[in-house]
């Protein structure tokens, strides 16, 4: 008495529960961590005081890296997830849905990886700060 | 009064798409839009296609898109939509003829969360008893009479069919959350699949939809808490 066959088949993994938790809880720190740093950039400073120093001043506090890390990770992850659920949506073949979400990850690592590169290698130049 | 009807038509045997026909019928603003359909039936063109039986609210069947919105025809009131109505099919259904959709996909949507009480105890000699608050608690999921508002409202049912939807998620609440019935982790597995309650994007349409009052996203969000404190 399961319905016919094209409805959905029981599935024992949990990960669209977990994909679900992620966007709720990355959202909400999403949401303060990104006040805080629009306050920063925008708004406590003003815009011509943001430059190249301004950058590698707070870039030699590790805690300014690794909020960056955070808001990186979060905001990119919350993002590339939110477009796979669109494109779970709308993309009905396996097939291509396979592909594509492959390639949707592939490339969101690189660039994930990328942008934390770019944080960590980070060196203030001498004089600068 | 005198209302202007939009109605959307298509018949499969004559026409490549749907047109827009628009028909005039004078009508009591207290008259309904079944009466309205009907004086069309009756008196100006008998080819107008629709689903209508208890006319009553209760049996589901005249459950159409009217002033682009999700409502029954019988149910609706002339003057709550003034003297221009326009009337569509439900979205995302096949349509058959004018406002006739086909409900089978629907049907097998509703069937696989598993409707029914499930009970591995032996048959009791009398009724299963309960206490009004575990009757409370499902109590609001019984007043589905399957119409489709709420899964023809739901932009995530629109663009991926399989999702389950609004209705069979309400009618599995109904279940889940009735303690005689002992197959909620049967429906909840098959809920927390990617078609499953996770595909709900908390849009509310359906609940705005729904004519027996149903808060359905907040029987949608019930059953997300369950899983998520079942399985975590």
């Amino acid at each position: 008495m399961l319905g016919s066959a094209s409805s959905p088949r029981p599935r024992t993994t949990n990960f669209e529960l977990w994909s679900w938790l992620f966007m709720r809880v990355s959202g909400a720190l999403l949401l303060i961590l990104l006040l805080i740093h629009l306050a920063i950039m925008h708004v406590t400073q003003p815009i011509e005081n943001v430059n190249f120093a301004f950058v590698a001043a707070r870039w030699a506090s590790p805690l300014w890296r690794w909020y960056d890390l955070v808001l990186l990770g979060l905001g990119w992850v919350h993002g590339l997830n939110g477009v796979r659920v669109v494109m779970d949506d709308w993309i009905h073949s396996p097939g291509w849905r396979l592909t594509l979400t492959a390639l949707l990850w592939l490339i969101g690592f690189i660039l994930l990886v990328i942008g934390a590169q770019v944080i960590f290698s980070f060196q203030a130049p001498a004089g600068a700060g | 009064m005198k209302v202007e009807l939009s109605i959307k038509r298509f018949d499969p045997d004559q026409d490549e798409a749907s047109h827009t026909e628009v028909y005039g019928v004078e009508i009591e603003p207290t008259d309904r839009v079944l009466d309205a359909l009907n004086q069309v039936k009756w008196y100006q063109d008998g080819t107008l296609t629709y689903r209508r039986s208890c006319a009553h609210g209760i049996c589901g069947s005249d459950a159409m898109r009217i002033n682009g919105l999700n409502r029954l025809a019988c149910k609706t009131l002339i003057k709550e939509l003034g003297s221009k109505i326009s009337i569509e099919p439900l979205l995302g259904f096949t349509v058959i003829k004018d406002l006739m959709v086909d409900f089978d996909h629907f049907f097998d949507l509703y069937k696989s969360v598993k409707p029914y009480l499930i009970n591995y105890d032996p048959t009791p000699a009398k009724e299963r008893l309960q206490s009004p608050e575990q009757r409370e608690a499902f109590d609001d999921t019984t007043k589905c009479i399957l119409c489709a508002a709420c899964t023809t409202s739901c932009p995530p049912f629109w663009s991926d069919p399989n999702f389950v939807g609004p209705a069979a998620l309400v009618n599995a609440h109904r279940f889940i959350f009735d303690s005689r019935d002992q197959g909620g982790a049967e429906r909840l597995e098959i809920l927390n699949g990617r078609e499953g309650v996770w595909r709900c994007r908390t849009v509310f349409n359906c609940t705005q939809a729904c004519p027996r009052d149903i808060k359905i996203t907040k029987a949608i969000e019930q059953i997300k808490r369950l899983v998520l404190f079942n399985r975590v």
